[in-house]
C-alpha cells in the first residue's frame, strides 16, 4: 500500500528528522507521503516535497495544527489511516505524544523508536535503556512506528512531489495549547550537532557551562548535560542527553564531567568518537570513551579553549 | 475528586541488565525489583493534591504477578488510600494496559490519571497516551508542573525546545517527567499503616480485556559493546588526536 510519513517542523523550517524518517519508511512500505500539519507551513511542505522517495506531500494548514497538539494531530491522522499500512514519525516529543493515541484508535500496538528496519513488519528497538535490543515483528493491521533518528541517514533531495492540500480534521476540543518557552540558541540542534559537548554535575554551576558555550562556538557545536546537571537546575531540560532525555550520535562527543551513569550513556554510546574528561580516572564515562583525559575540568576546558584559538578555530 | 495512579513493578534502575543466553529476554530472576521511577514522581503527585485538599482519594493499580502487590503497598506507604492489583503472569503490551486502565477508569471514574511518561524495562511510552485515546480524554504528557484549576488543568510539559503549557479538560491523563517533583521515602509509621490498608484483586478477564500480545518478540540480544580507547596526558594531545587521527574537528 503506502507509508505516511508526519513531518516534524516549526512552521518554518522542516527538521532533519523528517528525511531520516522517510529513509525508514521506504524501507517499510512505498510509495512514502509525508504529511505535513501546521499553520502557515506551505514552505514546510515545498520543502519536504524535494526529499528523495517521497511521492505526494499532504498539507493541513489551519491554526488548529500549529503546535501539534496531540488530540487534534491524532483526529487528522485517523482521518486519512485508511490509505496507508504504515504511520511513521520521528521520536520527537511531537511524536512521541500523538502516536500512542493513533495505534490505540487503530486497536495495534505502536512500535516505539524503532532503530533497524529488518523487513517490512520486523524492527529493532533498544529497550532497557539500550542495553539490551529487542527484535520485533509486528502483527495483523496497520503499523504505527516511531523512529529513533540517530541511525537512519536523512533521504537526499532532489525529489520534486506534488502538494496537495487538505482540510483539518474535527477538532476535538479537549485541549489548547497555553504558551511555551523555547530555548534560544544560533547553535546548531542537539540532535542534529555534528559535534556535541555536554556537561555533568562536575560543573557545579549554570555559569560553569559558558566555559562549554566558548568551546561549542569555536567547533560549531551542540551544548548537551546529564540528568544530574539538569536535576540541579543547571541548564533547561531541553539540554539532557540520555534514555529519557534526547538521544544523540554525532560524529564527536565530549563528556565534561560526565560520570557516565548507564542511562546517560544510553543517550550517547552511539556517537562516532567519544572523549571524556573527568578527574576521577574510574569513572564509567572512560570505559565508552576513544579518548579519555583524567584532568580537573575547570583546568583543561579553558586550557582547551586556548589551544583550540591557537590552532585557528 | 478522585486520582489514578497507575504503578509498574520494573527492574530496580540501579541493576546492570543481562540478557539471557538464549536470547528470549532480560534474566530477571533474583533481581531486585522497585516501583518504576516515574511512577514514584505519579504517587508523589497525587498525594500532593490529597494533602492541599485538592483530591480526595488516591488509588494506585498495578498490573502484573502477585509482586506487583509489593508495588502497590509502596504507594500506599507514600500515601495512597487503597490499591488495584490487575494479577497476570504474563507480558502485558502498552495497549492492553491502557484497556485495563479504561475499564478501572469508567468504574472508578477519577478525575485525574496520573502516569509515568514510560517505564524503564520496555521504555516504550505509550500507555498514557493510549488510554487517553482510548477515553476520548485531554492528555498531558512529559509534565513539569501542574496547576488545576474548575474542570482543567493546566500543564507544562517538557518539550524537545524546552517548555511548552497546554490547557486540557477534565478529566484528563497526564505523564510525568523527572522533574515535576521530589519524591518522598515512605516513614516507618506510613508503611505499617499501609498494610492495614485495602488492595483489591482482579484479574485482567474481569475487564473483559484480551491480554494477548500483538507484538511478537523474535529475539533480545546484547547491543554492539563499545570498546574503552586510550587515555591521552594532555589537552593538545587530546586535540591532535580528534583533529589527526580521528579526523572529527
Amino acid at each position: 500500500m503506502a507509508s505516511l510519513v508526519i513531518a516534524e517542523h516549526d512552521n518554518k523550517t522542516l527538521k532533519e528528522a523528517t528525511a531520516k524518517t522517510v529513509s525508514a519508511a521506504a524501507q517499510v512500505s512505498t510509495p512514502v507521503h509525508v504529511l505535513v500539519a501546521g499553520s502557515d507551513a506551505a514552505g514546510v511542505a515545498q520543502a519536504a516535497a524535494k526529499i528523495a522517495g517521497v511521492e505526494k506531500v499532504l498539507l493541513a494548514d489551519d491554526p488548529l495544527y500549529g503546535k501539534m497538539v496531540a488530540e487534534t494531530m491524532e483526529t487528522l491522522i485517523l482521518s486519512l489511516a485508511d490509505k496507508y499500512d504504515a504511520i511513521l514519525s520521528p521520536a520527537t516529543t511531537n511524536g512521541k505524544n500523538t502516536m500512542p493515541r493513533v495505534a490505540a484508535k487503530l486497536d495495534v500496538a505502536q512500535i516505539s523508536e524503532i532503530i533497524k528496519v529488518i523487513s517490512a513488519d520486523t524492527f529493532e528497538r533498544p529497550i532497557y535503556a539500550g542495553n539490551a535490543i529487542a527484535t520485533v515483528q509486528a502483527g495483523a493491521g496497520k503499523k504505527v512506528i516511531t523512529v529513533r533518528t540517530t541511525t537512519f541517514k536523512p533521504a537526499g533531495d532532489g525529489g520534486s512531489a506534488a502538494v496537495e492540500k487538505i482540510g483539518a480534521a474535527a477538532d476535538p476540543g479537549l485541549s489548547k495549547f497555553v504558551g511555551e518557552e523555547l530555548s534560544k540558541s544560533e547553535r546548531p540542534e542537539l540532535t542534529s550537532a555534528k559535534i556535541v559537548i555536554s556537561g555533568g554535575r562536575g560543573m557545579q554551576s549554570g555559569d560553569n557551562f559558558h566555559m562549554l558555550d566558548k568551546i561549542a562556538d569555536k567547533l560549531h557545536a551542540a551544548v548537551g548535560a546529564s540528568r544530574a546537571a539538569v536535576d540541579a537546575g543547571f541548564v533547561p531540560n531541553d539540554y539532557q542527553v540520555g534514555q529519557t532525555g534526547k538521544v544523540v550520535a554525532p560524529e564527536l562527543y565530549i563528556a565534561v564531567g560526565i560520570s557516565g551513569a548507564i542511562q546517560h550513556l544510553a543517550g550517547m554510546k552511539d556517537s562516532k568518537v567519544i572523549a571524556a574528561i573527568n578527574k576521577d580516572e574510574e569513572a564509567p564515562i572512560f570505559q565508552v570513551a576513544d579518548y579519555g583525559l583524567v584532568a580537573d575540568l575547570f583546568k583543561a576546558i579553558p586550557e582547551m579553549d586556548e589551544e583550540l584559538t591557537k590552532l585557528g578555530y | 475528586m478522585k486520582v489514578l495512579v497507575p504503578v509498574k513493578r520494573v527492574i530496580d534502575y540501579n541493576v546492570k541488565v543481562r540478557v539471557k543466553a538464549d536470547q528470549t529476554g532480560v534474566d530477571l530472576a533474583n533481581v531486585k525489583m522497585s516501583m518504576n521511577p516515574f511512577d514514584e514522581i505519579c504517587v508523589e503527585e497525587a498525594v500532593r493534591l490529597k494533602e492541599k485538599g485538592k483530591a480526595t482519594e488516591v488509588i494506585a493499580v498495578s498490573i502484573g504477578p502477585q509482586q506487583a502487590s509489593e508495588t502497590i503497598r509502596t504507594a500506599l506507604a507514600m500515601g495512597a488510600d487503597r490499591g488495584i492489583l490487575v494479577k497476570t503472569d504474563a507480558e502485558v503490551e502498552p495497549l492492553a494496559v491502557a484497556k485495563i486502565l479504561k475499564a478501572i477508569c469508567e468504574a472508578e471514574k477519577p478525575s485525574l490519571v496520573i502516569a509515568g511518561k514510560q517505564a524503564i524495562d520496555d521504555d516504550s511510552n505509550q500507555t498514557g497516551q493510549m488510554l487517553a485515546a482510548l477515553l476520548g480524554w485531554a492528555q498531558g504528557t512529559f509534565a513539569h508542573k501542574l496547576e488545576l484549576e474548575e474542570g482543567s488543568a493546566k500543564i507544562e510539559r517538557e518539550i524537545d525546545g524546552g517548555l511548552q503549557t497546554v490547557e486540557v479538560k477534565l478529566p484528563a491523563v497526564m505523564t510525568v517527567d523527572l522533574r515535576l517533583n521530589e519524591p518522598r521515602y515512605a516513614s516507618l509509621p506510613n508503611i505499617m499503616k499501609a498494610k492495614k490498608k485495602p488492595i483489591d484483586e482482579k484479574s485482567p478477564a474481569d475487564y473483559g480485556v484480551d491480554i494477548a500480545p500483538k507484538l511478537k518478540v523474535l529475539k533480545v540480544s546484547e547491543p554492539p559493546k563499545r570498546q574503552a580507547g586510550i587515555k591521552v596526558k594532555t589537552v593538545a594531545e587530546l586535540l591532535d588526536k580528534l583533529k589527526n587521527e580521528a579526523g572529527v574537528i
